[in-house]
């Protein structure tokens, strides 16, 4: 965001700091931005610092062997294949749902977009529990999903059904303000020029819309890769079958086997930094390809 | 639902028809799987669950603690806000992109380290310890979890407001005899104020709805610091799925009611600012 217009911003802000009419004197400066630091301190950068501290604490080879348990790697591979399942289906439904709202009028559509936002609202343990109503034992389909020897709950598939349930809003609320912003001009001439409904889609909105669309990939995936709550309810925790990432950190947490406990978690912490990184590169795109549609 | 205007676009039922069937099969018919369960019970099975002596004492947590972490939030996210656009500073650029830290790390580990720190050997906790304060393990550990989940709310709603603001207007007040505090109070703080109570609202939403970086630092004694996301996982844990989902029916009606005040705040908000410019 503060990368647009960079140049003039900076040379403005720069103007508005040395001002003195429009800033604030030097020491009350400096008290705002060390107690702004002192809070980040308290909340972000210690919590960061003690995962890997801890997970270090009992020396490499501790560290090395927790991550190299079979359970954990089998924890690490079910989180991946419910992102891998999770992650593509909404993205679908992403582009779906923001190339309706976004380049058609009909009745209803404020209601759709807050319907869109439902699952954001909803407490990640009642994601899990509703999935449970349905296919648990005790559920709607229960009786007959054991007849037919099939798992939902306790199960792989309720892993993933919970999964893109707390990730569903993410790239459809990425795309649809964008999507609106851009409007439909570029997509009409495309028509005129006698394209079809498909060659539309790949050749001109999706690469207007690919930093927005990578953008909501990436909060959707970290979200999949990191979901306790809601996957908890579901899982069953049977170690090295239904447990993922988190859920192995909160067994080993609770067998006070702290090392291997943070050892895991600081794979899980290293991907969410790793994220934050793209997550910036991928602003800074967007930044500068909306600098470029400006100038045009 | 569906009714076109003159738009030459195709695709248009393909993509609502698959929207609306998603969002069905995914969201709205499991929700709806709540709200039948729940009408199973009688009156009184549904009060005796969710008004329950242990229930209500969840409540009071939930919410009281939600409310303090937002507001902690409000505070210091406005402060943050101020600080990353108004300032320059070394590192500012890397504590920037840090502040989404909370949005990225899961929940689990969030909780795990929050623990470690605070609890009565923790770096902090053990400074507080001999003062005779417990932050993990009591009610101050869940405002501690949720402060931390809430945090990047407020500065990312505020910070583009902060951004946007034109200095002619502070310039204007300073030129008009207005003092620094003036202008803050009277010029800058109107025009952030519906920003950062979007940002209070869905941090305080987040915050009524975790589980996953409380249960590690809050101990869990019921009557005590037992959230109420956690009663619903013990009573599925007994068996008890109808005083499960009455609980969250519960929880789901309080969040829908503060979703739509969110969403009328943005319009509010979003409203507020075209008119302005």
């Amino acid at each position: 965001m503060s990368e647009e217009s960079t140049t003039q911003f900076s040379k403005y802000s720069a103007k508005v700091a040395k001002s003195r009419a429009t800033s604030e004197p030097t020491w009350i400066r400096w008290t705002l931005i060390t107690t702004a630091l002192l809070f980040l301190s308290l909340f972000l950068f210690m919590p960061l610092a003690a995962v890997f501290t801890e997970a270090l604490r009992k020396g490499f080879d501790t560290y090395i062997s927790a991550l190299a348990d079979a359970d954990a790697l089998s924890a690490m591979k079910l989180t991946f294949i419910a992102a891998l399942i999770a992650v593509p289906l909404n993205l679908v439904f992403g582009v779906a749902a923001a190339w309706a709202i976004a380049k058609f009028e009909f009745r209803g559509k404020s209601i759709l977009i807050t319907l869109i936002d439902l699952p954001f609202a909803v407490s990640p343990v009642i994601a899990g529990l509703i999935y449970v109503l349905i296919f648990g034992l005790q559920g709607w389909f229960g009786g007959w999903l054991s007849d037919h020897d099939f798992k939902v709950i306790f199960a792989i598939p309720g892993i993933v059904l919970a999964t893109i349930f707390v990730t569903f809003p993410f790239v459809a609320r990425e795309l649809i303000p964008l999507m609106q912003a851009q409007g439909k001009d570029e997509e009409e001439a495309a028509l005129v020029l006698g394209a079809s409904g498909w060659q539309i889609l790949w050749r001109v909105t999706l690469p207007n819309i690919k930093w927005g669309l990578l953008y909501g990939v990436i909060l959707t995936n970290a979200r999949a890769m990191g979901e306790f709550g809601a996957v908890s309810v579901v899982s069953g925790h049977i170690r090295g079958m239904t447990n993922t990432m988190p859920l192995h950190v909160e067994i080993l947490y609770n067998e006070y086997n702290y090392a291997a406990a943070f050892a895991v978690a600081s794979v899980l912490a290293l991907l969410a930094l790793v994220t934050l990184v793209l997550k910036s590169i991928v602003e800074w795109h967007a930044a500068r390809s909306a600098r470029a549609i400006e100038q045009n | 639902m569906a009714k076109k205007h003159n738009n030459v676009l195709p695709g248009f039922n393909l993509s609502l028809g698959f929207t609306i069937f998603y969002l069905s099969l995914i969201v709205l018919i499991p929700l709806s799987a709540a709200f039948i369960k729940t009408s199973t019970l009688s009156l009184h099975e549904f009060w005796v669950a969710v008004a329950s002596p242990r229930v209500v004492a969840s409540y009071k947590l939930t919410f009281g603690a939600s409310l303090i972490g937002a507001s902690i939030n409000a505070i210091f996210g406005l402060l943050t806000a101020w600080v990353l656009t108004r300032y320059t500073f070394t590192g500012k650029r890397i504590i920037d992109a840090l502040v989404d830290l909370p949005f990225a790390l899961p929940t689990a580990v969030a909780g795990i380290a929050l623990t470690a720190i605070y609890a009565p050997n923790g770096w902090i906790g053990s400074l507080l310890a001999p003062h005779g304060i417990k932050v993990a393990f009591t009610p101050i550990g869940v405002v501690i979890a949720l402060t931390f989940i809430g945090l990047p709310f407020v500065v990312r709603t505020v910070q583009p407001i902060l951004e946007d603001l034109e200095a002619e207007t502070e310039e204007a007040a300073a030129s008009l005899g207005a003092n620094r505090w003036q202008t803050f109070t009277k010029i800058i703080f109107p025009a952030i104020a519906p920003a950062l109570l979007t940002g209070f609202s869905l941090a305080f939403a987040r915050a009524i709805g975790e589980y996953g970086s409380v249960i590690f630092i809050a101990g869990n004694m019921p009557m005590v610091s037992e959230i109420t996301p956690l009663i619903i996982i013990t009573k599925l844990e007994q068996y008890d799925y109808a005083g499960a989902t009455a609980v969250a029916v519960v929880m789901l009606l309080i969040s829908f009611v503060l979703l739509l005040a969110i969403n009328g705040l943005q319009w509010w908000n979003s409203s507020r600012n075209t008119r302005a410019i």
